[in-house]
């Protein structure tokens, strides 16, 4: 089966910056692909080329199989949602919704049908004459989707779609486009820096660090073995401990004075490992993968505790006390702290 | 103090903009007459005298004017339009070149009126630059005759009125998002598509306004018809010259004027409309 979007080596430098340095990726039909990077990651140059707003210096995009270079974006079967929204502001709701069914030439009728599904779709009815800066921020972002949506595109790209809304809208909103994702069937990739809402909404994660793409997979694949320390720290903030391999596969690390010993040995060459805050209990046994702290702080942050613990050796460890196993520990007071041998992740890089 | 600083507007107005417009008003109404200054007012004797507008509305030489100028400005208008709509979109969009070439267009502003209109001449008359190319090319051996032409008093208009049409197309130039192009272009618009239903319908009131900045001044032109234009050319301007100082016809000539003003309170009063718009 060949994917709807196909990425090749994609490259693309802006002076001696490289934005995107040989990025492949895949995205078959119906998927739901979060992008995920800091600023600067390279995730909007992708969307821009894919779009076909930036020409790539290297690489190729396919659509279906079919080369899209050299294609202007205005004939790619492929549609943006704009971070900003880039609604047309002297036009109303309806004319925006139908601006690119009238491009396609499309009869009266068929416009007039398609945008009154598409405002139903996404409870829009009342606002068609309205103008867009009577809107509030997110009917906006729901007439943005629709835009989009009605031209029925094989791609869809959200740039940012969530980031102008507040939290709670943030929220339903996310869980309102993984609906309309599924219903139409589109493939979709959607631009986060957020990690917790690409988590949430999509069928695959792709991490993006300095134009490269450094991982990719399913949520919770992603989130339990990151594969490098970028991914670690970005993704949860995980705890990155640094130390020795020992012959038996182990880690001896210093900072935390303890040894950290996977389920299976470390491969060769393998000098750091991730170690997520929740993954980390309280008052274990003394044995290997447990270590001796101090509680430096404690934060309340609602249905878990964030503790930072000065072990040992230096190493500031970030622990999740989950509520229903009683109050955290105060500041200063002496700690045990264990692991699974399986909460041990390598990292590569 | 604050009374005087609300006085000075008022004075200003009431001395150099009411009481020159009250005295063409009562010029336009008197007679005639020899003597200094070459007319007398309605409360000397003769009452008031309805020639003056009367002769306006019958004799075609005048009502031939003041079309004659309504159409030489909107003409002017609509050239600069042309010209200053790539050119406001064009520097709004130059990033770091944006004041140099803002700058550009205002520089005539730092020569001479009169010196520029002089190079127009030295460029278009039968022995100016531009015949010396044609001639050294080899195309003709006779000059084209150029200059006292309607084009080039069309040139010279839209030369010095070109800057009031692109300073309001490139205030307006620099409030568009440059997205809202890309987001028609995403949706299947070609860029042509894009300029036109998304970026010119949002440029129309400043495309109204810089009309208007171009034409009301460009209406009451003297100077550029005069000295580049063909002598059938009897602009408004012109016959307003002719009257006040060859026929010394004072009380026509200020019923001209009243005409044209009239004729133009209508525009003014639209482009202060756009300007509260805008």
């Amino acid at each position: 089966m060949t994917a709807r979007l196909s990425l090749r080596g994609l490259t693309r430098r802006f002076g001696s910056v490289a934005a995107l340095d040989g990025v492949s990726l895949d995205v078959p039909a119906g998927e739901f692909l979060a992008l995920l990077g800091g600023s600067g990651s390279g995730k909007s140059t992708l969307l821009r080329v894919v779009a076909g707003f930036e020409v790539a210096d290297s690489g190729t995009v396919h659509l279906d199989g079919t080369d899209l270079s050299g294609v202007p974006p205005h004939r790619r079967p492929v549609n943006m949602m704009f971070q900003s929204y880039a609604l047309f502001p002297h036009m109303t709701v309806a004319a925006n919704i139908a601006y690119g069914l009238r491009r396609e030439g499309r009869p009266r009728a068929e416009i007039a049908d398609r945008v009154a599904q598409a405002v139903a779709m996404l409870r829009l009815e009342g606002m068609e004459a309205r103008r867009p800066h009577a809107l509030s921020g997110g009917q906006r972002q729901r007439v943005a989707l629709a835009r989009a949506l009605v031209k029925r595109p094989r791609l869809l790209l959200l740039d940012e779609p969530l980031g102008a809304l507040d939290a709670n809208l943030r929220e339903r909103t996310g869980f309102e486009l993984r609906a309309i994702q599924r219903e139409s069937g589109a493939a979709l990739i959607m631009v986060t820096h957020d990690q917790a809402e690409a988590l949430a909404l999509a069928d695959r994660v792709a991490v993006m660090d300095h134009g490269r793409l450094v991982q990719q997979g399913a949520p919770r694949e992603v989130y339990d073995r990151p594969a490098t320390r970028f991914v670690a720290e970005f993704l949860g903030a995980a705890n990155v401990l640094e130390g020795r391999r020992t012959p038996d596969g182990a880690l001896e690390c210093p900072a935390a004075a303890c040894t950290l010993r996977p389920a299976a040995p470390l491969p060769e060459g393998v000098t750091a490992v991730a170690l997520r805050p929740e993954r980390i209990r309280l008052a274990p046994a003394k044995d290997d993968n447990s270590a001796a702290g101090t509680v430096a702080e404690a934060a309340f942050r609602g249905e878990s505790s964030l503790l930072l613990i000065r072990l040992a050796g230096g190493a500031l460890l970030r622990v999740s006390h989950a509520e229903e196993d009683g109050a955290p520990p105060e500041r200063g007071t002496p700690v045990r702290v264990g692991w699974d041998a399986d909460a041990v992740v390598p990292l590569h890089g | 103090m604050r009374i005087a600083l609300r006085l000075i507007p008022g004075l200003w107005l009431a001395l150099l903009v009411a009481a020159p417009l009250a005295l063409v008003g009562v010029m336009a109404l008197s007679w005639q007459a020899e003597g200094v200054p070459p007319y007398s007012p309605p409360w000397a004797g003769e009452g008031t005298n309805p020639e003056n507008l009367r002769l306006l509305a019958e004799d075609p030489y005048y009502r031939d004017s003041l079309g004659q100028s309504l159409l030489v400005a909107a003409l002017t208008a609509a050239l600069c339009l042309l010209l200053a709509i790539p050119m406001g979109i064009a520097i709004a969009r130059a990033g770091k070149w944006r004041n140099a070439l803002l700058g550009a267009v205002l520089l005539p502003f730092w020569t001479g009126f009169l010196i520029r209109i002089g190079a127009w001449i030295g460029l278009l008359r039968d022995e100016g630059w531009i015949n010396a190319i044609i001639r050294g090319l080899g195309w003709t051996d006779q000059p084209l005759h150029l200059l006292y032409t309607h084009g080039a008093m069309l040139v010279g208009m839209v030369h010095a009125y070109l800057p009031f049409a692109v300073l309001p197309l490139f205030a307006a130039a620099t409030r568009l998002d440059p997205l809202l192009e890309q987001a028609a272009e995403d949706l299947g618009a070609t860029p042509g598509r894009a300029f036109l239903t998304i970026t010119l319908p949002q440029l129309l009131p400043a495309l109204a306004a810089a009309f208007l900045l171009v034409f009301i001044p460009a209406a009451g032109e003297y100077v550029i018809p005069e000295l580049l234009g063909p002598p059938n050319a009897t602009l408004v301007g012109r016959v307003l010259f002719q009257e006040f100082f060859q026929s010394r016809d004072w009380p026509v000539a200020s019923a001209l004027a009243v005409a044209l003003l009239v004729l133009l309170i209508g525009p003014i009063i639209l482009f202060q409309r756009l300007g509260r718009a805008a």
